[in-house]
């Protein structure tokens, strides 16, 4: 056989095994009526996941008046801006309120990744004499804990943290999950070899872990990063467990106190009006889904960008570390 | 944990047997995080005593101070707690609510996800698991909003329907039998994207040389779903159960408080769970050693029931256990 012949036999061969190939993968399919039926089963469970929020959006700019004769329409008979005029004119609260989001988000956030994986270095280190120790002492909170009451009593009469930023912080910058979730990354992903060659050049554990571990391990700082920033974000319940100054309101729970309390951004009235001048002037029913509008528009900008880091992280977790 | 042990069973000998320079450190580097667990995790598990105690803050003196001379009180605030007319009716709502969410959270989101895997276009796949992903992502406080704006009696879009078809108006935020369906399809609503691409993610990890030689063989779609495809993903599914298990005697606080808003009286029978029941006594005035025990009943009877769960799993399946 000469060298061309062989070559045309092999090519001969790959494309029938590339056939083959095509040929079980097309077996395997579902039929193409199946898969149409499938798009619309999801097609319908992505937009029950979507409605509310075009619903919301829609009452956030309804006219009050529209709200007085239809109801919360689908489809308002007049627009109205006033509702997000009337946020804009009260925009010192609302926006001491997101700038207290902000700041417990942030600050949440970067100390809540520092704790979390440094521990996870710390367990990942298969060397480590206390590694067994430590290992309880993050495993022990998932099965069991103080409970709420427990918990308020620290905080609040113990450690007198009501009523400051640090009630709304540190209670949430550590879950044991999370640990966990970062002591799994660094144990499957950081070679040892790396970490033994830093150590014969001297380097402290220190060094090692901010110069070498972290810069190699942006996913999981991503991935923790963004589970404690959507917590923070979204967290109400601190503070109505430990905030009763009007200073200190978070978004969440500017929101979560005018569900109780239409008038409550009301309780400073700006412009010199009587308090029930100022409340008949309020489109209260709109303002309400403004505020939550507000509160959805940066999320639903910025999570499908960050959504596949949500997904690895799920996916590290569920690994048995 | 299970691995951790037969990884340092298997290589005890690697282990230096004096206490390094490298140990100090990498206890330095772990203090941080211990002192959080200490205080927000170990130290409220000891603040529980409370609930051994007829507490009462003496004028004067320090809350700690007053902890430590207040009566032990041994179970009389157990009693008091499991006794109440109550308490039937918070375990009753609890688990049943629990276990229909634990089954709708395992079949619907598996189902889900072997069907959304099947899809011809992979764009589309990603684009509704984008979408029903969403509400995960969503506070309590703002799908209480959502709610508000369906179920408002007067101007809400349910009763808008329901008016338009001829039919009354219905007060929902007073009428107790629908509740179990709103929550059981909220709960479902907001974690079902979640729950979905959990799954799908252990399914796209399957070897794909299983399916093909499946295919081979002759085996439908259904077979292939029942015999290769599930038992794939059975530990992910059990560890889901485990955890699931463990939560049985706490319930999802925003769901119950918020979405009810704040669970009134009207709802009170249907809505009431032992988290709702905890934080409505914990702003009134009840006693705190009170509160502080159902707190600790509840954290007791789930650490009871995770261990269970553990143990007959790790006895049927000794590779699926999490301890």
């Amino acid at each position: 056989m000469t060298l061309a012949e062989k070559r045309q036999a092999r090519k001969a061969e790959k494309a029938l095994e590339r056939e083959e190939a095509r040929a079980t993968a097309h077996m395997n399919q579902i039929k193409p009526l199946t898969n149409a039926l499938f798009n619309v089963l999801f097609a319908i469970l992505s937009f029950i996941c979507l409605f509310p929020v075009f619903y919301v959006v829609m009452i956030s700019v309804s006219s009050e008046e529209s709200i007085r004769l239809n109801g919360y329409a689908l489809w308002p008979e007049t627009f109205s801006n006033s509702a997000y005029m009337f946020l804009w004119n009260e925009r010192g609260t609302i926006s001491h309120a997101l700038l207290i989001s902000v700041i417990v988000t942030v600050i949440g956030t970067v100390l809540g990744v520092l704790l979390t994986t440094s521990m996870g270095y710390v367990l990942s280190r298969p060397q480590y004499r206390l590694r067994n120790f430590f290992n309880w002492v993050v495993f022990i909170p998932m099965i069991f804990n103080g409970g709420m009451v427990a918990n308020y009593v620290v905080v609040a009469n113990m450690l007198h943290l009501n009523d400051t930023l640090w009630c709304l912080i540190l209670p949430l910058a550590v879950s044991s999950f999370n640990v966990i979730i970062s002591k799994t990354f660094f144990r499957t992903t950081i070679p040892d070899s790396i970490i033994e060659s830093a150590k014969i050049d001297g380097a402290s554990q220190l060094t090692i872990f901010s110069r070498i571990v972290v810069p190699i391990s942006k996913p999981v700082f991503a991935t923790i990063g963004l589970f404690l920033t959507f917590g923070y974000w979204n967290d109400w319940f601190q503070s109505s467990l430990y905030i009763s100054k009007n200073n200190l309101i978070s978004l969440q729970a500017l929101l979560n106190n005018m569900m109780k309390n239409l008038d409550y951004i009301a309780n400073n009235p700006s412009a010199g009006l009587s308090l029930q001048q100022y409340r008949n002037s309020m489109p209260s029913e709109s303002v309400r889904m403004a505020i939550a509008v507000v509160i959805v528009i940066p999320i639903a900008c910025a999570y499908p960008f960050f959504q596949k880091y949500f997904i690895s992280g799920l996916t590290i977790g569920a690994v048995k570390g | 944990m299970n691995k951790e042990k037969t990884v340092s069973s298997a290589e005890p000998r690697r282990k230096r047997k004096h206490w390094s320079r490298d140990d100090t450190e990498l206890t330095l580097l772990g203090l941080p995080a211990t002192i959080w667990f200490a205080v927000f995790c170990y130290l409220p598990m000891f603040g529980l005593i409370i609930s051994f105690k007829d507490f009462k803050l003496i004028p004067g003196k320090g809350f700690l101070a007053s902890l430590f001379q207040s009566e032990w009180c041994g179970f009389k605030n157990f009693n008091f707690f499991l006794s109440s007319n109550t308490f039937g009716m918070l375990l009753r709502n609890t688990i049943l609510y629990n276990l229909v969410f634990i089954v709708i959270n395992l079949v619907l989101p598996v189902t889900l996800a072997i069907l959304i895997n099947q899809l011809y276009s992979k764009r589309a796949s990603k684009c509704y698991q984008t979408m029903m992903f969403f509400p995960y992502f969503m506070s309590w406080v703002v799908v209480s909003y959502f709610v508000y704006a369906f179920l408002n009696p007067d101007k809400g879009l349910a009763n808008n329907v329901i008016t338009s078809l001829g039919g009354e108006k219905v007060m929902w935020y007073s009428a107790p039998v629908y509740w179990p369906f709103i929550l059981a399809f909220m709960s479902t609503w907001k974690s079902l994207g979640y729950n979905m691409v959990v799954y799908l993610a252990s399914i796209t990890g399957i070897d794909n040389t299983l399916y093909e030689a499946a295919i081979l063989d002759g085996a439908t779609k259904w077979q292939q779903a029942k015999y290769i495809t599930i038992p794939s993903i059975k530990p992910m599914i059990i560890m889901m159960f485990i955890l699931n298990i463990g939560k049985i005697f706490y319930s999802d606080f925003g769901l119950f408080y918020q979405v009810t808003q704040g669970v009134p009286a009207s709802l009170y029978n249907v809505a009431s769970t032992f988290d709702t029941f905890i934080y409505q006594a914990l702003q009134s005035s009840a006693s705190i050693g009170q509160t502080a025990a159902a707190g600790l009943f509840q954290a007791a009877c789930c650490c009871i029931t995770i261990l269970v769960a553990n143990f007959i799993v790790s006895k049927l399946d000794a590779d699926s256990a999490i301890i």
